[in-house]
This record gives structure tokens, C-alpha cells and sequence, in this order.
């Protein structure tokens, strides 16, 4: 009986264990992905005053807030932020410019070509391959709809 | 207030990512090409859109916000070009966030190396 008990307890842990985890990671990713957008609105309100229009504001601030994480990732900041943050440092712009300087880092010695050049896109390759290969089929649709 | 509506759509994106990565067997790199191709099929059936005009940056920031860009460009560049504006549309829409990735990306990789993973 204190056997099963005892398994029967076990299984209940286990069902237990992860909850608690996935609410940590989520309430993580929440703060964390929340304040990379809120300083991306920061940059965006700091252009639009300094006398870029709304479209040239929607380039410049993901090209700025790249720059600064591909920094911060050469840096080894971003990946420190990223153990606790999960999704809350990848889903952001930011972690698409980590996701292509950490494995160019990493594959360094296997040339600046084949090397370097090669693994940056890894993540981002697949990423651009159905990002834009889906906005072509849009594209093509709205054509066919719109006559 | 733009700056909490920001934080609050941009935290629950991000939150879905975290379920989706926790819950099911999805590495980072298949989350971030679900959501930038989500996306795009957002913006194209106009759901998107107002998600943008309601969160600023905590929806354009996002991947999917990329998605977004691509499908905006798209579709005005279909309506000013036609066929071809299907296929420049997107790209050149995003153009300057792809540069940069390729550009920073490649220099920092350069400069930095990796740090002891402890």
C-alpha cells in the first residue's frame, strides 16, 4: 500500500512540478518582451521628434534596437538575459539579430564564408524563407481577389 | 499611456511564445518562423492592423510585427505596381531591417567572440 502511495505521490509531483515553471517563465517573458517593445516605442517617439516621418520611424527603430542587440549579444550580455527571459528576449526583433550573431560567433573558425557568412543565417534563413515566401503568396492573392 | 499599451501587447506576444516553447516540443527557431508567417496572414485578412494601432511598438517590435511589414508592403505595392509589387513589396518594405541584421550581425560576429558558457 505505502508503495503505491508512494508512486501515486510521485505522479502527482510530476504533474505538479512544471506548472509553477511555465507561470515563472511567462510572468519572465511578459516583463522582459514587454520593455524591449516599450523601449522600442522609445526610439520610435525619440526619431518621429528628431524629424523622421511615421514610415522612415517603422525602419529606424528596428534597425536601431538590432544594432544594440547584436552588441549586447557579442557582448554576452543578451544570452544572460535570455536564460531567465525565454520568449521574452527571442520573439522580439532583438532576439531575430541574436539568433544570427551567436552561431556566426560560434562557427568562426570554420572560416569567414562557410563560417561566419553561412551560420548567421541558420535561424534566420528559415525565417526569411517563409516570412517572405508567405508575403509573395499574399501578395499574389490580394492581386487575383482585388480584380 | 502608448508606453503601457506598448509594454502589455508586446508582454503578451511574448507570453505566447513562452507557452508555445513550454507546452510543446517547438525549438525557438520554429516559433519565430510561426510568427513571423502568422504574421503576415494577420495582416493580410486584417486582423494585424488594429492590433498595430492599438499597441505601437509592443506590436510592430515582435516578430510577427516583421510579418506585418512584409504584408503591408506587399499588398501597397501590389495596388501601385500590379504583379510585380508582389514580389518587391515585402522586401522592400523590411529592406532596412534585413540589412541591418546582415550587416550589425556580421560585424559583431566579427569583433566579439563567444563568452564561456558556465
Amino acid at each position: 500500500m505505502k508503495k503505491i502511495n508512494q508512486k501515486d505521490y510521485a505522479n502527482y509531483v510530476n504533474e505538479k512540478i512544471p506548472k509553477p515553471k511555465i507561470v515563472k517563465n511567462c510572468i519572465w517573458a511578459f516583463l522582459v518582451g514587454g520593455l524591449i517593445c516599450t523601449f522600442g516605442q522609445v526610439i520610435t517617439n525619440f526619431v518621429i521628434k528628431y524629424g523622421l516621418d511615421k514610415k522612415a520611424a517603422s525602419t529606424a527603430t528596428p534597425v536601431i534596437l538590432i544594432f544594440l542587440s547584436a552588441l549586447l549579444t557579442g557582448l554576452g550580455v543578451y544570452d544572460k538575459i535570455g536564460k531567465r527571459a525565454g520568449a521574452g528576449s527571442i520573439v522580439p526583433i532583438t532576439g531575430f539579430a541574436n539568433s544570427i550573431v551567436s552561431p556566426a560567433m560560434e562557427f568562426k573558425r570554420e572560416g569567414f564564408v562557410l563560417g561566419v557568412a553561412a551560420k548567421m543565417f541558420t535561424v534566420a534563413g528559415p525565417v526569411l524563407v517563409y516570412g517572405i515566401g508567405s508575403s509573395v503568396f499574399v501578395g499574389i492573392l490580394y492581386l487575383l481577389l482585388k480584380k | 499611456m502608448e508606453y503601457v499599451k506598448a509594454f502589455f501587447v508586446g508582454g503578451i506576444i511574448c507570453v505566447i511564445g513562452q507557452i508555445l516553447m513550454d507546452k510543446t516540443k517547438l525549438t525557438p527557431a520554429h516559433i519565430l518562423v510561426a510568427f513571423v508567417t502568422c504574421g503576415v496572414i494577420l495582416t493580410a485578412i486584417g486582423i494585424y492592423e488594429p492590433i498595430v494601432k492599438f499597441g505601437g511598438a509592443g506590436a510592430t517590435v515582435p516578430l510577427p510585427g516583421f510579418g506585418y511589414s512584409l504584408a503591408k508592403g506587399v499588398i501597397e505595392a501590389v495596388n501601385k505596381d500590379g504583379i510585380i509589387g508582389a514580389f518587391t513589396g515585402g522586401v522592400q518594405a523590411t529592406a532596412g531591417g534585413i540589412a541591418a541584421a546582415t550587416v550589425f550581425g556580421y560585424i559583431m560576429a566579427v569583433i566579439f567572440n563567444p563568452k564561456s558558457k558556465k
